[in-house]
This record gives structure tokens, sequence and C-alpha cells, in this order.
């Protein structure tokens, strides 16, 4: 069982999507579920989609990331609803999520793989 | 004094600001963002009217915690975690009634702080919610002071938000959160709470 799962967040549907289909390219047993745009599909965030992306996730433990900021605040508050624990990185979003991923696929501490990805943030 | 039939009023007060002038929120919000504040605030005052209309209330806490999730759950913007936070920051300090709105406010501002990391001069709703706490504790809150505070962000760069990547060209212009914020304060002073 893979400890850590990831949780992609995006203004754009087809961006968290995207993304997410690339991450399981390389990262096969790792829970990755992704939430996009508004409740109607549109650019935006939505509480209620990033919710549920964490809900939905198989792991206890979740490393998010996000595009822009406002994908940021409404993560943020996710967090503080959530029982999950939650570790939201400010990483570069492509770049970070795919060195993240690709060391949860190998069951990398949590501790390795902040410190690789450490470079990669950049907000 | 606050109560749940005040507090409920308020808020569909500012529903009804942010309808009659959403389109002025997002033509403020073309100047230097991406034009949606005024449609993002409708989509999330509409959804809170109606359940703030569908619900039973035993507490102010109650009703801002109601708001607090509609407007969060349906903004879609920045300003969606901004408010919601600000009005769960009320719920929380809210209680049954409150006699005093000081507190409660700033209780609000905290949330939005702690959401946006904004301090005070960097153009944005902020720059409203502090001069309106004072002028809350002074008793002198008035719609001359809520235009005073909304449009002293004019003259602001911004350096927090989208505006921010505005530079020198976001002065000048009016922030559209702060607009937003004041009709939130107008919408209080309509709603009685100040004189009961």
């Amino acid at each position: 069982m893979i400890k850590y799962g990831l949780v992609i967040v995006s203004h754009v549907p087809a961006m968290a999507e995207g993304l997410t289909v690339l991450l399981k390219e390389i990262a096969k047993d790792v829970s990755i579920t992704f939430a996009g745009g508004t409740d109607d599909g549109d650019i935006g965030s939505s509480f209620d989609k990033i919710s549920e992306a964490v809900a939905n996730n198989e792991a206890d433990e979740i490393l998010a990331f996000y595009d822009l900021g406002s994908a940021k605040m409404t993560l943020d508050m996710v967090m503080e609803f959530s029982d999950k624990k939650i570790h939201l990185l400010d990483a570069a979003f492509v770049e970070g999520a795919y060195t993240a991923a690709t060391l949860a696929q190998g069951n990398a501490s949590l501790e390795d793989i902040m410190k690789q990805v450490e470079p990669l943030v950049i907000k | 004094m606050l109560t749940v039939e005040n507090t409920k009023q308020w808020l569909f007060n500012f529903t009804e600001k942010i309808k009659e002038h959403a389109a002025y929120l997002s033509e403020l919000d073309q100047e230097i963002g991406d034009g949606d504040h005024g449609s993002n605030m409708v989509r999330g005052v509409e959804a809170m009217e109606e359940k703030l209309k569908e619900s039973d209330f035993e507490s102010i806490a109650d009703v801002f915690k109601t708001a607090a999730m509609s407007l969060l759950s349906k903004i879609g913007g920045a300003s969606g975690p901004l408010y919601g936070s600000a009005l769960i920051g009320m719920a929380k300090a809210g209680g049954e009634n409150s006699e005093d709105l000081a507190p409660l406010l700033q209780a609000g501002l905290e949330g939005i702080q702690k959401r946006g990391q904004a301090e005070q001069g960097e153009k944005t709703m902020v720059d409203v919610w502090i001069p309106i706490i004072e002028a809350v504790k002074n008793q002198t809150l008035s719609k001359e002071v809520i235009q005073e505070a909304v449009e002293q962000t004019k003259a602001l760069k911004a350096t927090k938000g989208r505006a921010s990547y505005f530079g020198e060209r976001s002065i000048g212009h009016i922030d559209p959160g702060a607009a937003s914020s004041g009709y939130f304060f107008e919408a209080l002073i309509e709603s009685g709470v100040l004189d009961d």
C-alpha cells in the first residue's frame, strides 16, 4: 500500500485531468484525484470539488498541488474542514507534482519528497 | 445588537446590492483583474440567499456559517475563500447573538488576512475592513465613511492578488474586492443593526 496520495487542483478542468493523466503514467499505484474549475465546469475553484477529490483519495495522507492563488485559498479551506492530513505544496504545478508522484510511487519518505520538491517551490 | 433576524436582513441587503452593482464590480475587475468579480459574487450571494431563506436558525453563528459555506462553494474565484473565511471567523466569534459588533468584524478581518495574507495598504478588501472596524468602534460608521474607505484604494498600488501583476498601472483604479466589501457594510447600515 502506497502511503501518500496526490490531489491535483487547477482552475481549468482539462488541466487538472491532463496533469493527472501524466502522473498516472509514472505512478500507477499512487491514488491521484483531481478537481478542476468551478461547480459548473467554468474556470475557477470549487470547494465542493476539491473536498470530493480529498475524500475520494484512497490515501490518508495527501500531497496537494495547485496552479494559482485562489485554488490555494480554496484548498486551504478544505484542509480546515478535512480529517485527512494534507500537505499543501507551493511548487511548480507540473514539475512539483511529477516529482512527488514519482517518489510516492517508490514509497519514499515524506522528508525525501519534501527535500526534492523544495527547489521547485516558486510561490 | 445582532439578532438572527437582522443578521439575515444584513445578508439579504448585501445580496441585493451585489446584484444591483454586479456590472460595475465586473467593470472594476476588468481594469486590474479578470473581469468576473460581479458575476462570481452574484452566483455566491444568490446561493446564500436561497440557503438563508430555506433554513431555520438558532443563532447568528449558524446564520454566518451557512452564509460562509454558500459563498465559499459558489463564488468560484478568490473572493469565495476570502468572504467564506470572513464569515466563518464571524460565526466563531458570534455565539447566540452579539452585543458588540466590532469584535465580530475583527474576527472576520482576521479570517480574511489568514486566508489571503494581505496587510493594510496592499489594495485589497482589507483596506476597507480596517477603517470600517475603527469607525464601528468609534460609533462613527456612515455611508460617507464607507465610500471614503473604498475610494482610497484607488490611490494604492496593488501588491497582493492578481492586480499586483499590474504594478504601477494598478494605481488609479478602485479595488473590486474593496468595492464589494463596501456594499457589505452599506448593507449592514441599512439592516438597522447599528440602531438597535
